[in-house]
Parts: structure tokens; C-alpha cells; sequence
């Protein structure tokens, strides 16, 4: 069943379209990656999913309900749909443990002692229980991406967007990252991901989504778009991104 | 040997570029001890001549007249040694030990800019000891008589208080009241625009009226048009509003610049998370624009206190008021300098605990600071 439903979404900033009609269909407990040159609109479309970005035109559903557009409870549909960030975005001066109880205490209601005792398990899953006391600066970017997933987990979502999280990473620390996240797709969440790591995506993804300008230009399964991709600009990508080493 | 390779090979085998030799520690020393000996004698000749300008002093002030001249000569101690040093770079230069020979060389210049720098601190103190003296001492007979000190140090401290209230006062109103028109300034969208021009309306209209100005026109004019309320207030708060209405105008700014300064990835983490826009103002934003925002607000603060010198034009009696008052008295400005060290001596803990306030936000960040 269809949980996640994108119909023909634009996006422009001012002159500038970057999203030119996508339609994308995420059932529960798929996995989905975004893959595709920089610029071509995977994290504005993530963004747009999470309401950070209005659309300008089209659709989007979550299980069965109209979230974008005018009169949406955003604060509501947020608590649904996690999304972690490339650059972390934790906050810097609040502790670990305060950054992942922050929004279930504030806008969740859950009492602080069970929302310390829901990041506390939710941290030690992740090997950053120990570091529930410090502040994010002194953590290191693979620990701080962590927290954030944490973060973003805390809130009990239903979907969960990963903007090409392990960009930002110096590359020993990108294993740890994928991990969770490979952790997370067998638990069964619901996720999306823009991603530069192709061989994560081929594991991982349950559908592969290849962006070019704006538009979904080719999708299917991840063997489908990793040994057979139909459309010469995927051939392209994956040939670049093969040269790059990344595949 | 066209190739490149090739030729970058034999030059690496064969150093092209001779090692470099210590640099010269004989003129830097030479210069040193000229101008720290100089130095000396001026600061000299100033103690001298406050020696003789205090007629015969008791021996105790001698003595630590004495000691100043002992201190002025003290940068004499690291050009004489920078001259030694000079001798034992010859003796590494001669045993062709060239790393030593350059390491003895940069201690020598070292201690040579050592005695230049602390040379020219006495000089500078020199000066001023001459400022004091100048004019068969009218300088510090006008402003540093001490007897005019000590009859008005009591009642121009007592005074005193009147601008520490109206100072703690307005500051604890600024920090909230430019807070909230900071707010304002950066509200959203279309309902938030007229709001908006009123923040700026207010921030360009308060900024500009100088402060004496406002002080005057709160002070008088309120009480003059029986403002209800208002015309009851006791002096005191009246210039306590009219400090407040100033300085919020430019802490609002200050808060403003703080807000602005965070990165927009924060808005997005914590609206990401289901905080609604006042909640993210209030839990992520402002908590993080205040912290960077505290040297300059410390600056406006100084300010602030600074002003309460003026209150005097609405009729309430300041420090600066008191000091004026026994200053006509007694037809010298010593009770005046007695202000003037008072203030100084209230910014100096705050300067020092903005100071530790910003080097413990530095260790908590794990930054050495």
C-alpha cells in the first residue's frame, strides 16, 4: 500500500525550476534512494516533502492524507516525517541527550523522564549512550550524524528522509553511519534517501530513483538502474561515478 | 637536462639555494641599549622633577621614587644580555655549528625587541609622570589635590549609588525591551509587516535623538503634560525610562545581529522536528545569538553606564552632579577625577567577567582558548 505519494510536484525559486514535475510512489517499509548529479533536485525534493520548502505546484500524500499546500498542521506532519540533514545541523549548545529529548518533550508531550529513557535506548543503539552528556563540538562528525539520526528518531516518525548524510564525513567514518541506516531499512522504517554512495543504495534500496534536471528520468529496482539503466544520462552518471570510485 | 624531472633531480642532489646564514645580533643589541638607556634618563629626570615638585616628601615616597628609577632602567638588563648572546652566535658561527649559531642569533634579537618594547612602556609612563609635573605641577594641582579628593570622595560615592540604580535599572529593561523589538523586527510574512515598520520606525527614531535629549524631554515633558502615572514616577525612573527608550534601540540591533547571525540549517533542524517558529525562536535561535552577541552588548552596556552621567540635566542629583557641585566649591576639578575613577573602576570587573565568560563557552566547546 502506497504510504508516501508525490504527484507531479514543482518547485521554482523565482526563475529557477528546479523541481519540473516529479511523481514517486513509497510504500511502508520500502527503502528508496535518490541518486543523481548535484543540482538535479534531491534534496529540494526531500525538503519539500518535510514542508522546510512549499511547493508550487502538485500533490503530496502521506498515508492517504493531503499534506502540501495551504492549511497543513506542518508542526504535525513533521513529527511524522524525520529528515537528517548533511551538515547535522545539531544544536550546539544543548547536550547530546537534551538535542534528541528536545522536540518529544516540547511539541511530543512525553514526559521528560520516558523521553530521557526512550534517547538513552535509542543512543545506546547507535554506540553514543556514553556521549549522552556532551555537546555536540566535541563530537566527531560520523558521532554527530548519529546523534542526528537519533535526533530524528526520537519523534516516533513514520517516514524518515536522509539528505546525503555521509557527504559531510571523512571517509573511515562513513561505515559506522550506513550501518545504522542498514539497521533501520531491516527494522523495516520507511525511508527515502539522496545519496552519493552507490554501492549503500544497490544493498539497501528497495526502488532507486535517478534524478536529471529536475525530473525522475529513470527508476527501478536497484538492479535494474545499476546493470541495465535504459537512459543514456544514467549511463553517463554511473559511468562518472564509477571513475570517481564510488561504485 | 631539457627535462624537467631530470633537472629537478640534480638540483635536489646538489642544494642550489646556500643555507642560510644567523641573522646580525649586534645592531638590533646596539639599537636596544641606545634607546632603553635614553628611556632611562628621561624617566629619570621626570621622578627628579616630581621628586623636587613635592618639596621634601616623606621618606617613604622617596624610596618609591627610588624604585621607579630602578624599574625605568630595567630594559637595560635584556640589551646588555642580547649583546652576550651576540658573542656566542660568533663562537657557534666560527665552530661552524650554523643551526645554533642562527637559534643563538634569534634569542639575541629577541631579547634586543624585548628591551625596545619595555623601553618605550617607560617612556610612555615618563611622558606622563612630565604631563603631572609640567607647569610647576598646575596639571596635577588642578586635577589630583588630594585633600579635594578625600572631602569629596564620601558624598560623590554616596551619589554614586544614584547612578549604579539607574544604570542595573535601565540595563535589566534594555535587555528585554530590545529583545522584544528585535522580535518584532524579524517577524514573518505579510502580518508581520507593519509590526515590522514600527521595530524600524522605532530603532531609527531612538538611535538618532542623543541620549541628553531624550533625558531632558522624558524628564520634563512628561511631568509637564501630567502623564497619568507617568508624572508620579520619582526622578530616578523617569532616567530609567529615558535610558531604556535609547538603549533598546541600539541592543535591539545588537540582538538582531545575533538572531541573523545563526545558520539557517538550525531553523531547518529544529522546524524539521515539529518546534513551531516561536518555539524555535525561543529553545534554539536566541539562545545561540545571545551567547555571541554578549562583548557587544557588554559595549552598549558601558555605554549606557556612561550616560547616567548626564541625568543631572533632569534634576536628579548623580555623581557627576555632586562632584560639579564641591568642584565650584572649592574652585578645582579633583572631586571630578573622583567620578571619573569610579566609573572606571565598575567596567573593569565586567570587561574581566565577559572575559571569562566567553573563555568557558571556548573550554566547553572543547576549543583550546
Amino acid at each position: 500500500m502506497t504510504f508516501l505519494q508525490i504527484r507531479d510536484v514543482h518547485k521554482a525559486y523565482g526563475d529557477a525550476d528546479v523541481l519540473k514535475g516529479v511523481s514517486l510512489d513509497v510504500a511502508k517499509h520500502e527503502v528508496v534512494c535518490l541518486i543523481g548529479a548535484s543540482g538535479s533536485g534531491k534534496s529540494t525534493l526531500l525538503r519539500c516533502i518535510n514542508a522546510l520548502e512549499p511547493i508550487s505546484g502538485g500533490e503530496i500524500r502521506v498515508d492517504g492524507d493531503v499534506v502540501s499546500g495551504q492549511g497543513v498542521d506542518v508542526n504535525r506532519l513533521r513529527r511524522n516525517v524525520g529528515i537528517v540533514f548533511q551538515s547535522y545541523n545539531l544544536f550546539p549548545h544543548m547536550t547530546v541527550l537534551r538535542n534528541v529529548t528536545l522536540a518529544p518533550t516540547m511539541v511530543g508531550g512525553v514526559p521528560k523522564a520516558q523521553a530521557t529513557e526512550h534517547a538513552l535506548a535509542l543512543l545506546e543503539r547507535v554506540g553514543m549512550k556514553d556521549k549522552a552528556d556532551c555537546y555536540p563540538e566535541s563530537l566527531s562528525g560520523g558521532q554527530q550524524q548519529r546523534v542526528a539520526i537519533v535526533r530524528a528518531l526520537a519523534t516516533n516518525p513514520q517516514v524518515l528522509l536522509l539528505d546525503e548524510i555521509t557527504a559531510a564525513l571523512d571517509p573511515e567514518l562513513v561505515g559506522d553511519v550506513l550501518a545504522i541506516v542498514r539497521e533501520l531499512a531491516q527494522d523495516g522504517l520507511t525511508m527515502l534517501l539522496a545519496t552519493h554512495e552507490m554501492g549503500f543504495a544497490r544493498d539497501v534500496a528497495s526502488q532507486v530513483c535517478f534524478l536529471d534536471d529536475g525530473t525522475i528520468l529513470e527508476r527501478g529496482t536497484a538492479a535494474e538502474i545499476f546493470e541495465d539503466p535504459q537512459e543514456e544520462r544514467t549511463r553517463q552518471f554511473l559511468a562518472r561515478v564509477l571513475t570517481a570510485g564510488r561504485l | 637536462m631539457s627535462d624537467p624531472v631530470t633537472a629537478e633531480l640534480s638540483a635536489a642532489a646538489e642544494p642550489s639555494v646556500p643555507p642560510t646564514p644567523p641573522q646580525r645580533v649586534v645592531p638590533a643589541a646596539a639599537i636596544a641599549l641606545a634607546v632603553s638607556g635614553l628611556c632611562g634618563l628621561v624617566a629619570l629626570s621626570a621622578l627628579w622633577s616630581l621628586h623636587s615638585m613635592l618639596g621634601s616628601p616623606a621618606s617613604g615616597v622617596t624610596v618609591l621614587l627610588g624604585a621607579f628609577g630602578v624599574a625605568a632602567l630595567l630594559p637595560l638588563v635584556p640589551a646588555l644580555r642580547a649583546f652576550n648572546t651576540a658573542r656566542v652566535r660568533g663562537r657557534f658561527l666560527a665552530d661552524g655549528d650554523l643551526a645554533a649559531a642562527r637559534a643563538a642569533a634569534a634569542r639575541g634579537r629577541d631579547q634586543s625587541h624585548t628591551a625596545l618594547g619595555y623601553a618605550l612602556a617607560v617612556l610612555i609612563c615618563a611622558a606622563l609622570v612630565w604631563f603631572a609635573t609640567a607647569n610647576d605641577g598646575a596639571i596635577s594641582r588642578t586635577f589630583l589635590r588630594w585633600e579635594f579628593i578625600e572631602t569629596a570622595w564620601r558624598s560623590v560615592a554616596d551619589a554614586f549609588w544614584v547612578n549604579v540604580k539607574v544604570a542595573v535599572g535601565a540595563e535589566v529593561l534594555v535587555l528585554v525591551f530590545g529583545l522584544l523589538i528585535a522580535i518584532m523586527r524579524l517577524l514573518p510574512g505579510q502580518a508581520g509587516r507593519p509590526l515590522r515598520w514600527i521595530a524600524i520606525g522605532y530603532v531609527d527614531t531612538f538611535r538618532a535623538i542623543p541620549s541628553i535629549i531624550v533625558l531632558y524631554l522624558v524628564g520634563f515633558g512628561l511631568s509637564l503634560a501630567e502623564v497619568p502615572v507617568v508624572k508620579d514616577l520619582p526622578p530616578i525612573w523617569l532616567a530609567i525610562v529615558a535610558l531604556t527608550l535609547t538603549y533598546s534601540g541600539y541592543v535591539a540591533e545588537v540582538y538582531r545581529a545575533g538572531i541573523e547571525s545563526i545558520h539557517p540549517g538550525q531553523w531547518a533542524a529544529a522546524r524539521s522536528l515539529g518546534l513551531s517558529y516561536g518555539m524555535t525562536l525561543r529553545t534554539v535561535i536566541v539562545p545561540q545569538g545571545v551567547r555571541r552577541i554578549v562583548p557587544p552588548l557588554l559595549n552598549d552596556f558601558i555605554g549606557l553606564q556612561k550616560d547616567t552621567a548626564l541625568i543631572g540635566v533632569m534634576g536628579v542629583t548623580d555623581a557627576f552632579t555632586q562632584a560639579r557641585l564641591t568642584a565650584s566649591n572649592v574652585f578645582n576639578l579633583s572631586p571630578v577625577i573622583v567620578v571619573a575613577v569610579l566609573f572606571v573602576v565598575i567596567t573593569i570587573p565586567q570587561a574581566r567577567f565577559v572575559d571569562r565568560l566567553l573563555a568557558r563557552e571556548q573550554r566547553r566547546a572543547g576549543r583550546p582558548s
